[in-house]
């Protein structure tokens, strides 16, 4: 059989923990083979050896049937792999052409000779479709762009096999579409592409075969076009795993949060939000749908007071909370599951049970007139770290920075929902998780919600807006477009809403 | 544990390379060390002198650690450190009360001067964001001129214009039990003080919500923010206690090791604390650890140059070498692991390969 990469009987253990227990992958040439795992199953890490960034502690590697050593990144560049990670490498004044040579610039005696490199990327985009303009500027061009122009890197160093870490998390539907265009044309040329993702529509779109890891082993790999969505998220969990979300009909009461004519400006100081109005009942769950930068993120700061508006009045349970401290926020029962769980969220060197208390510490058993009392804390996170399932190799004690994306994520929904908010503002939150904790995620905010709380859910995922909420309001340029019922709408109203279609006759707030 | 080590390799390195330094300039490296370590360590004296030169580092070196631990990078010890040894020698000079109630009123002074000159940098930051590393490098200028100005218009020497009256018996941290006790060295109460700093240091650190929030704000500032923790007063706070630290500093080396201020002189001990912190990994104890290192260094010099040919530069070499690994900590532990790695591949044929184990 023609292979362009094996990894055999791969262990690897860190400190406390073994991500890696005897996982084989084969990958064929020109097929695109997807790697399902849940989060922490140990996805990154084998990747991460396979990219020369991780040593394996015993196993083989065989590249086009001949065994290698990757010692790092450039030895695996130099066998033809490449890895377009999550979070793209860019810099961002620099042209695409630039950010593309980097580290490999064609040269004209002294003079860096940029129209050359161009003409080959031109010629790579052109074969591949990728319709990457090279002059065009970084910071200038989409999401989706930036994402093929990592592809370009590395096709521009003439990588044959590629992995995708979890290439559609930041795509819009429509470049998600492109994007499988995209890894046909390269199969077509004979490319090999490793996709890593846990979204099994897109594995059934788009991959050949799939191999599934659980816990750090191989659970096995799968012909896709013979294997059900629900037979592959089953091999993923281990257990029987439901797609949709079972809730009873909402029970309105009160008004908890009242957004008015809110206005909002970013960072650019341009108005990002403007003239917004919101109401969230207790015991409902509102969505507001909507392209990614379309004020989302500030009216969610300008709630929890960590952006001032420009005008407008947000008001919880009644009490005016327009120019109030975060802290005061938090304490009249607001909980907020942030977009960016690393950089907003957590502290990463921090351990978890320093980081369950973030917005607690102050208050007894956990300190006691600024003395704080760590056997308390540490309790409180043990009881967050039990009841979310959240893995680590230390158990409360471990450092943030050390555990998976996903585990970070559950530890920071459990952190908030613990507070036991009557406003729980969950921004992305199932963002890079896996079915079964999507499920369980879910789960959690229904259960909120059917506690009486309200809850504000903001998401790209359109499937998540729709299954979780009662109401969803949809922005487009920080203008609120349309406000409908969950139950009366479906993708493409919300869709036309989202591309900025305005609906007829939508009800009031 | 694995910074202490660290630390541990760099001044090993850092003797090593001052042996070869010596060698090749032709003294015997033996010699040298021999009466490098003799001469703070030989007889209560010396030793007093020691801990006596190690006190005001320990202070500037909490102080520099204190605000790299909440995200600060504190360079204005120096002046900090002078403003407030000013401020004491101020009251010790203008005020006449017994002596407990006096040195306590030089105390306060001497924090309040370092905070006052700190608090400056610390507004600037949390409002303006004017970064603190600029904005403490000019506050030392500052204290500079101050000083070189007020000591001769308002505390005058008897006989120079460039340093002030001495203090009074009742002014000064020497109290003659410890003069005694450590053969007529001139160790003072600075050190209690000193290892008080370092207690409450550790204290504030580890287990109060302050140094909780402090720190949190130090390693992501957004969070905290995110929290509800005040980050701006959290930055104030922080840049007053550092600078607080320096000022007594100041008071035990100018109301302590010394009994009068000069002008025209930034003390030395301010950037030095810089490396106190670095080679003390930021901790208080390890700072303590590494103050009293340096201090044996900086008294045994003197000796070294007098019993051999050696000059003196070369125990300031020797400092600056131990900071340049210290700082290379990451080179260090590149070697410890590489060490480590290479013992382990040697034991693999051994019996003891237990990692072997399915």
């Amino acid at each position: 059989m023609d292979y362009a990469v094996e990894m055999l009987g791969i262990r690897k253990e860190f400190p406390g923990i073994v991500a890696n227990d005897d996982i084989t992958l084969c990958l064929k040439r020109g097929e695109v083979h997807a790697l399902l795992g849940e989060n922490g199953a140990g996805k990154s890490t084998l990747m991460g050896i396979l990219f020369g960034m991780y040593q394996a502690d015993r196993g083989l590697v065989k590249v086009n049937g001949k065994e290698v050593r990757i010692g790092n990144p450039n030895v695996a560049t130099k066998l033809g792999i490449g890895m377009v990670h999550q979070h793209f490498k860019l810099v961002s004044t620099f042209t695409v052409t630039e950010n593309i040579i980097l580290g490999s610039e064609t040269r004209k005696g002294f003079v860096l000779d940029v129209k050359t490199a161009s003409r080959r990327i031109e010629e790579l985009s052109q074969r591949y479709g990728l319709n990457v303009d090279p002059y065009a500027k970084i910071e200038d061009i989409s999401v989706g762009m930036q994402q093929r122009v990592e592809i370009l890197k590395m096709l521009y160093r003439d990588a044959e096999v590629l992995i995708l870490d979890e290439p559609t998390a930041v795509l819009t539907p429509q470049e998600i579409l492109d994007l499988g265009v995209i890894m046909r044309n390269l199969i077509q040329e004979g490319k090999s592409i490793i996709l890593i993702t846990h979204k099994l529509k897109e594995i059934k779109a788009n991959a050949h075969r799939c191999t599934v890891i659980r816990r750090g082993r191989t659970i096995g790999t799968v012909d896709v076009a013979a294997t059900s969505e629900l037979a592959m998220a089953e091999m993923m969990v281990g257990r029987q795993v439901t797609f949709k979300v079972d809730k009873k009909p909402a029970v309105p009461g009160a008004v908890v949060l009242e957004v008015d004519s809110l206005s909002v400006k970013n960072n650019k100081k341009c108005l990002a939000l403007s003239d917004f109005s919101l109401q969230v009942r207790a015991g409902e769950i509102v969505g507001i749908a909507g392209v990614d930068g379309n004020g989302q993120s500030e009216l969610v700061e300008a709630i929890a007071g960590l952006r001032k508006p420009e005008s407008g009045t947000v008001r919880l349970k009644g009490e005016e909370i327009t120019a109030m401290s975060v802290r005061g926020r938090i304490q009249r029962g607001i909980g907020h599951i942030p977009e960016d769980r690393q950089k907003r969220g957590l502290v990463l060197d921090y351990s978890i049970a320093e980081n369950m208390v973030l917005e607690v510490y102050h208050r007894e058993p956990h300190s006691r007139r600024g003395i704080l009392n760590k056997l308390a804390i540490k309790q409180y996170a043990e009881r967050i770290i039990a009841s979310f399932d959240v893995r680590s190799g230390q158990g409360a004690a471990s450092i943030v920075r050390s555990l998976s994306g996903g585990n970070q994520q559950k530890a920071i929904i459990g952190r908030e929902i613990e507070l036991n908010p009557d406003l729980l503002i969950a921004v992305q939150p199932t963002r890079g998780l896996d079915v079964g904790s999507i499920e369980y995620i879910h789960k959690r905010l229904i259960e909120q919600r059917d506690k009486g709380k309200a809850v504000l859910l903001i998401s790209l995922e359109l499937d998540e807006i729709l299954n979780l909420s009662d109401r969803i309001a949809v922005v487009n340029q920080g203008e609120r477009v349309g406000i409908v019922e969950a139950s009366e709408t479906d993708e493409n109203e919300i869709g036309m809403l989202m591309a900025g279609v305005k609906a007829e006759g939508g009800e009031g707030a | 544990m694995r910074s202490g080590i660290i630390s541990l390799i760099a001044v090993l390195f850092g003797l090593l390379a001052g042996a070869v330094l010596m060698a090749v300039t032709g003294h015997s490296p033996l010699a040298g060390y021999t009466y490098l370590f003799e001469g703070g360590l030989k007889n209560p004296e010396r030793i007093g002198n020691t801990l006596a030169t190690a006190t005001p580092l320990i202070f500037t070196g909490l102080s520099v650690a204190f605000a790299f631990r909440t995200g600060l990078f504190n360079i204005g010890a120096a002046g900090q450190m002078l403003f407030g040894g000013f401020l004491a020698s101020a009251a010790g000079l203008s005020f006449d009360l017994p002596k407990p109630l006096l040195l306590l009123v030089m105390v306060i002074a001497g924090f309040v001067g370092g905070a006052l000159w700190a608090v400056i940098p610390g507004i600037l930051k949390a409002r303006y964001n004017v970064h603190e590393v600029v904005s403490t490098i000019m506050m030392n200028w500052i204290a500079y001129w101050t000083v070189y100005y007020a000591v001769p218009a308002y505390f005058k020497g008897e006989f120079l214009e460039t340093e002030s009256k001495l203090l009074p018996d009742a002014a000064t941290l020497k109290i003659p039990f410890l003069t005694d006790l450590f053969g007529g060295s001139y160790i003072n109460l600075g050190l209690f003080l000193a290892v008080i700093a370092v207690i409450v240091f550790a204290f504030i650190i580890n287990r109060t919500t302050l140094g909780y929030e402090l720190k949190a704000v130090g390693l992501n500032r957004q969070a905290a923010e995110y929290a509800g923790i005040a980050v701006n007063r959290s930055i104030v706070l922080s840049m007053i206690i550092a600078g607080g630290l320096a000022g007594l500093g100041g008071v035990a080396e100018y109301a302590g090791n010394a009994a009068n201020i000069q002008i025209g002189i930034l003390p030395s001990q301010g950037f030095d604390g810089i490396a106190v912190a670095l080679l003390g990994a930021n901790t208080p104890v390890g700072v303590l650890l590494s103050a009293l290192f340096f201090g044996l260094l900086y008294s045994g010099r003197g000796f070294m140059n007098a019993m051999t040919e050696i000059p003196p530069e070369i125990a300031n070499s020797i400092i600056a070498i131990i900071i340049y690994f210290a700082a290379a900590s990451i080179l260090i532990e590149r070697l410890v692991r590489w060490l480590v790695r290479r013992r382990a591949a040697g034991s693999e044929s051994g019996p003891s390969a237990e990692r072997k184990v399915e």
